[in-house]
């Protein structure tokens, strides 16, 4: 380890938060988004040309000589809390970090140029539940086309290329109406899953799939450490915000010294999560004990964020088990989050290799 | 505006007038003190020049690679962390030229009497009376947990000058002379088998009324300022990687793989990822604090640096198996420095349980935390508006 990583925010991150929480204020309140999930059109294309076409947010991650803004981990990061805390329905962290990475570590630069754009949205089809460094599923490749079905690829049905690792060891890109993409019906409804059948489809061969894959995993695992910081504090806060409103007893449920404590034990909780989350967005953007960074930022931030989420059901009362009430999205999002990427207990266990703590 | 150059040249310019080397330990910590150097952001004349405390690290990095002594801050932590403060913020011209130097260089120790058998979360309602006598006080009383006090020369005390009011405006603030026959310091045993703290008797103490702190009636804000410090010296120490307990814990797993099980296994990965994340909130609030965009962080410090103790040094006395059944020594002795980190997992175990109650209860400061930086509503008060002497115990 060299230099003390860099925890805070900057003055130009900050901005940046502000400016997303406007825009998403504008465009996925909590009533908007619930009632997209049930419409046929889970993702919100508006809020995605807002951010992407707008405010060229997708292209944070991509040099820009290649059509990128050039910026790195740390304000991709900021935006990701930003997102976790609207649950806004769109493909960021799966088309603007994990694809965009992939297509980083293979040098695809037409493609990057077009994610950043934001008017093609591209998707590692690995499923949403693989480690940085699990196993996962690879297609068949016959007579140079691709054959197989690959299942639980997260924002599928918003995709135009569909990055493909093949069982040749390449990683190839396919137009998703090559693809047959079948949405699954998903816990997390704002990050809906789908299935991808390639029957005969024609790929480009972009490079080799396993650098690329674990890359895109690993940024992608280390970013979400912020979605899930996002959830967690929108969770806090707005219990917070409720419990000093609602009334029982002749007094506000916040003042009753069980609940106070509950909710001092979680802000505790989510502050140390924004640590582990900080830690890794800068460790990403310097190269610097990133595994390390990566596996506990993501050890951490599930327990965390689900933890706050249920809790913020709970002390919600009845009115938190409605499907009008938004926290049912966060428990949702906050669940299917655990096992993003890995569960907590599969980057634990990677820990036991990085610190030297070996398993019996 | 003193910046790191001129601090710079200030430590050439003491290390070249008083060369470590030839010069004994007190001389130079005096000559330090004198040169400002002692704490830079202490003003002028008092040991420091006004400096951002931020400089701090460099003055100290430098002396100490040029040999020199320091004031092994350890053994006087109390006087550094607690005492100078509130004797800086509060002291008149006369009491800050008297006791910062000797307390900075260690000639003099302090303890702070403010706990009491009857006062422990509620200090406000500590009964110590002090009764004016012409120029000076007269103490009774008795205090508790008092750290140093058979080897302080100086306290720092809060005692009831006024019963007829309610709790917080009745008391007042002052310095103790540690000598004064009325004081006795008694080992309070704890359950390690050693003697840490101690209780304080008070009889017919006698303290002139120059060594007040702050006005009359106003010691519980005084007091904040301490107690304040207090708890950002406790929860505020930096700390490497596998800094502090778990580095024991991972150590002995380490050394001994006759003693893993998987249930260990899964629950010391959990441990171990709990205590990197408290390091690194400590790390977040130290680079807060020097960007002087201070954060609600510290309150909480302190709270997860005793739930992970408790937490760990429990997991390393299971660890350990047959030799977690044994402890190494239950002597009774007046240990004159404390490691929590210290003696056997035992020792560890049994001491952690005091950080959740010592420098506030982890209760009561999760009240300080949802009431201060989450802004709910407050404990309901019925002492508010009561005489201390009416108050029911």
């Amino acid at each position: 380890m060299s230099a003390q990583p860099d925890l805070l925010y900057s003055e130009e991150e900050e901005a940046l938060r502000a400016a997303v929480r406007d825009l998403l204020a504008d465009h996925c309140d909590p009533a908007g988004v619930i009632t997209r999930t049930e419409s046929g059109a889970p993702h919100d294309r508006q809020a995605w040309k807002a951010l992407t076409d707008g405010m060229g947010l997708a292209g944070l991650l991509v040099p820009e000589e290649l059509g990128g803004q050039g910026a790195t981990h740390r304000e991709a990061a900021v935006v990701l809390e930003e997102l976790g805390r609207a649950v806004a329905p769109v493909p960021y962290l799966t088309s603007a970090v994990v694809a965009t990475e992939a297509l980083l570590a293979v040098a695809a630069d037409d493609l990057l140029g077009e994610l950043a754009s934001g008017r093609t949205v591209g998707v590692l089809a690995v499923a949403l539940n693989t480690a940085p460094h699990g196993a996962h599923k690879a297609v068949r490749l016959e007579n140079g086309v691709l054959h197989g079905e690959l299942t639980g690829i997260a924002d599928a049905a918003a995709a135009d290329v569909l990055l493909v690792p093949a069982d040749d060891g390449g990683l190839y890109a396919v137009a998703a109406d090559a693809a047959a993409v079948t949405p699954q019906v998903s816990l997390d409804l704002t990050r809906p899953l789908a299935t991808v059948a390639l029957d005969g489809a024609p790929g480009r061969r972009l490079g080799d799939a396993e650098p690329a894959v674990r890359r895109a995993l690993r940024a992608g695992a280390g970013l979400l450490a912020s979605e899930q910081l996002g959830v967690a504090d929108w969770a806090l806060t707005e219990t917070v915000r409720y419990l000093k409103e609602r009334k029982q007893f002749n007094r506000p449920v916040g003042g009753f010294q069980a609940v106070k404590h509950r909710l001092a034990q979680l802000w505790l909780d989510v502050v140390g999560l924004r640590a582990a989350a900080r830690n890794a967005a800068d460790a990403l953007s310097t190269g610097e004990d990133t595994d390390m960074a990566v596996t506990v930022a993501q050890a951490c931030a599930a327990p965390v964020a689900v933890r706050v989420a249920e809790e913020a059901l709970q002390l919600h009362g009845g009115i938190g088990m409605t499907w009008e009430h938004p926290v049912h999205l966060y428990l949702k999002r906050a669940k299917a989050d655990s096992i993003a990427y890995g569960t907590a207990g599969a980057h634990r266990q990677a820990l036991a290799e990085l610190a030297g703590l070996q398993a019996p | 505006m003193t910046d790191a150059a001129e601090l710079e040249r200030r430590t050439a310019e003491l290390l070249a007038a008083h060369p470590p080397a030839t010069t004994g330990r007190l001389d130079f910590l005096r000559a330090r003190f004198d040169a400002g150097l002692a704490w830079v952001h202490f003003p002028e004349g008092l040991g420091g020049l006004g400096a951002p405390r931020s400089l701090q690290p460099a003055v100290d990095a430098a002396l100490a690679a040029a040999g020199a002594p320091d004031n092994d801050p350890r053994r006087i932590g109390i006087g550094l962390g607690m005492a100078a403060p509130t004797i800086l913020q509060y002291g008149t011209e006369e009491q800050k030229r008297r006791f910062l130097k000797p307390l900075w260089t260690g000639e003099e120790v302090w303890c702070q009497l403010f706990s009491e058998p009857g006062a422990g979360s509620d200090l406000a309602a500590l009964g110590t009376r002090a009764v004016r006598e012409g120029d000076s006080w007269v103490v009774n009383g008795q205090k508790v947990w008092t750290s140093s006090a058979h080897l302080a020369r100086w306290a720092i005390l809060i005692a009831r000058t006024d019963p007829d009011v309610p709790k917080h405006r009745g008391i007042t603030y002052f310095v103790c002379d540690m000598t004064d026959p009325g004081v006795e310091v008694r080992p309070l045993r704890q359950i390690t088998g050693e003697a840490e703290f101690n209780e304080v008797f008070l009889t017919d103490v006698r303290i002139p009324d120059t060594h007040r702190l702050g006005d009359v009636g106003d010691g519980w804000r005084v007091a904040q300022t301490t107690l304040n410090n207090e708890r950002v010296a406790i929860g505020g120490m930096r700390l490497p990687r596998e800094g502090g307990m778990i580095g024991k814990v991972a150590k002995t797993w380490r050394e001994r793989p006759d003693l893993r099980t998987h249930d260990l296994h899964q629950r010391l990965l959990t441990l171990w990822v709990e205590a990197e994340v408290a390091r690194l909130t400590g790390e977040r609030l130290r680079q807060q604090l020097v960007a002087g965009q201070p954060g609600f962080e510290g309150a909480g410090m302190k709270l997860s640096f005793a739930r992970l103790n408790q937490r760990i040094s429990g997991l390393e006395v299971e660890l350990l198996g047959e030799e977690g059944l044994l402890y190494e020594d239950w002597t009774m002795r007046r240990p004159e420095l404390v490691d929590f980190t210290g003696r056997d997992a035992g020792y560890r175990y049994l001491r952690a349980k005091g950080n959740s109650i010592e420098g506030g209860t982890s209760e009561v400061l999760l009240n300080i935390v949802a009431e201060r930086v989450l802004g709910l509503p407050a404990e309901p008060r019925t002492d508010k508006d009561v005489a201390w002497k009416d108050l029911s115990r």
